[in-house]
């Protein structure tokens, strides 16, 4: 497998074509938008939790195949769960993202048993922390997820400014 | 074979295209964002720091004498590449951004005023819209778009339109970097001096590829980019008209922009130092001046007409692609950029997967998001080629397009 299949594996490639939790969500409780100015990625996610649990969750925006698929895979390891196992979760992909992927020593992290499976499934991404110049693709969706959850409306892979200065 | 220049052995003159990167052959198609230096520009360069080395304008002394004289000799080198009426009208800043802020700051917030109007065009490169809208919003201006057409090309009649007595400045791309598209600028200036409005012309994209006389343009400001020239980076030049230069406000305020100085009153010196406060990027300038002398050498037209080839023979394999498509004019209408997209891809993707066959292009909005806005595109993946890129270098474009399109299939 060329180091490109590795990357681009089948999973990301059905989930960038066909991305599950696609458009808008109205009435939520919880949306942020998460941009990466640097290539343009621009992603909103939306969220509806009641009693601490994701009742439902969608995204819309563009970008790669990358961030699309992890935006995709993402809602739908969210979809149902506890806010604190998706924070969890959220932390877990981080760490695969941006400690050095040949560490051995196993995850810092003390996952559930749950969320052991879900990142299991998305390994699919470990491929992406190879590389520096689209790691935060992977992670965009992420961050605009985690900023929901806190109440922010705005996230950015380029600081945490969220009043935006205009001319 | 252009003129029977030997291509070949033309391009040993750039060690770093044929330098492998972490063992991997690289193909440089990404020249619109940054070209290469020739060998003898960096030769110049390294001898200069090694047996040369001294400030300028101010010592008695021959080390520093001889800089000067160094330093001067590229202004005189630029002078004749714009064919400038002086040399006095080409200002080292450093970088056509600077440039471009220099005419914002300097003649902007002196003579334009609540009310008056800035045109840009639809096609620039953020470099020339940004600093127009910082001064519309210092003086009270507003900021009027030449829109353009589906082809890549501007609206001339709707720009003759926006046109009026309100017109204070016209600032424009020469050669759009997102598409390759080359401005009738010419038309365009006249248009702007009709209604007594002074023009901007951004040129980084133009200086390497084609022959530029701002006299005959009868531009009244020029900026130029050198890295995009075959030069080092930190350097650009501006040219403007001496009338305007002299009645302009300076800029930046420091050492060498002054006659004498009193914590009373300050006398500015004159043009082109009133411009050039500080010590300005020495290296860079004698560096760029060697790139103008091999630029002499090889002949501009010579380059022009070997880009022409490689953008041709690209152009021909691309347009076979099927669900490949250019973005912009036809071949006879821009320098060697070929803006594209693949269906079903994002150029991030693109970029990626050429990168991992050593495809050096650049992938993204290019600086130039009104121009992604108008294709409804969020980006496009963006080969440029100069005179020293071989056609096998193209062909391995190709192949590697072809895996993106198998991956995405």
């Amino acid at each position: 497998m060329s180091d490109m299949r590795v990357l681009y594996q089948e999973v990301i490639l059905e989930h960038n074509k066909k991305p599950r939790n696609f458009g808008k969500l109205e009435p939520c409780t919880h949306h942020a938008h998460g941009h990466n100015p640097l290539c343009g990625d621009t992603y909103t996610i939306y969220a509806v939790v009641n009693e601490d649990t994701i009742q439902s969750i969608m995204f819309e925006g563009d970008g790669c195949a990358i961030s699309k698929a992890s935006a995709s895979m993402m809602t739908s390891r969210a979809k149902g769960k506890k806010v604190k196992d998706v924070e969890e979760l959220i932390e877990a992909f981080r760490e695969m993202m941006t400690v050095e992927a040949d560490r051995t020593d196993g995850p810092a992290l003390e996952l559930s048993p749950e969320n052991e499976k879900n990142m299991r499934h998305l390994q699919v991404f470990e491929g992406v922390a190879k590389l520096p110049s689209r790691i935060k693709c992977a992670i965009l969706p992420w961050h605009a997820l985690s900023s929901a959850l806190k109440g922010e409306s705005e996230s950015s892979t380029e600081g945490d400014n969220d009043e935006w200065e205009t001319i | 074979m252009t003129n029977n220049i030997n291509w070949t052995e033309i391009r040993k003159d750039f060690p770093v295209l044929d330098n492998k990167v972490d063992g991997k052959q690289i193909y440089y198609l990404d020249n619109g964002a940054s070209s290469q230096m020739p060998i003898q520009a960096i030769d110049r360069i390294s001898n200069y720091l090694k047996y040369e080395h001294s400030n300028i304008h101010r010592g008695v002394h021959t080390l520093s004498q001889n800089a000067t004289d160094s330093f001067e000799a590229t202004r005189t080198l630029v002078k004749q590449h714009l064919n400038a009426a002086t040399t006095d009208e080409c200002i080292f800043t450093r970088g056509a951004t600077e440039g471009i802020n220099l005419v914002a700051f300097g003649y902007g917030d002196k003579f334009i005023k609540e009310g008056d109007e800035i045109i840009v065009s639809g096609m620039e490169h953020h470099s020339n819209i940004v600093p127009w809208q910082l001064l519309c919003k210092r003086v009270g201006a507003s900021l009027k778009v030449v829109p353009m057409l589906d082809d890549g090309t501007l609206d001339f009649e709707a720009y003759q339109k926006l046109l009026n007595k309100k017109t204070k400045l016209v600032a424009i791309i020469h050669v759009s970097n997102a598409l390759g598209t080359i401005n009738p600028i010419k038309k365009f200036i006249d248009a702007a001096h009709s209604v007594n409005a002074v023009t901007v012309v951004d040129g980084c994209q133009a200086m390497a590829h084609m022959k530029i006389d701002v006299q005959d343009l009868d531009v009244d400001f020029y900026a130029i980019s050198a890295h995009k020239t075959y030069g080092p980076t930190g350097l650009g030049v501006l040219y403007g008209k001496a009338e305007l230069l002299n009645k302009m406000n300076p800029f930046l305020g420091g050492g060498d922009m002054i006659k004498s100085v009193t914590f009373e009153e300050t006398l500015l010196a004159d043009i082109p130092h009133k411009f050039e406060a500080g010590t300005p990027p020495i290296l860079n300038v004698i560096g760029f001046g060697e790139t103008l002398r091999y630029i002499n050498k090889l002949g501009l037209e010579n380059m022009a007409a070997r880009e022409k080839e490689l953008l041709i023979y690209a152009t021909d394999r691309i347009e076979k692609m099927e669900g490949v498509n250019i973005i912009g004019p036809d071949v006879s209408q821009k320098t060697a950029i070929i803006s594209m997209t693949v269906d079903g891809v994002h150029p991030h993707d693109i970029g990626t997967i050429l990168d991992s066959r050593g495809v050096a292009i650049r992938t993204g909005h290019h600086c130039a998001q009104p121009i992604m806005n108008r294709f409804e595109i969020p980006a496009t993946a963006r080969a440029s080629m100069a005179f020293y890129n071989m056609e096998f270098e193209i062909d391995m474009l190709v192949e590697a397009l072809q895996e993106v399109q198998e991956i995405f299939s």
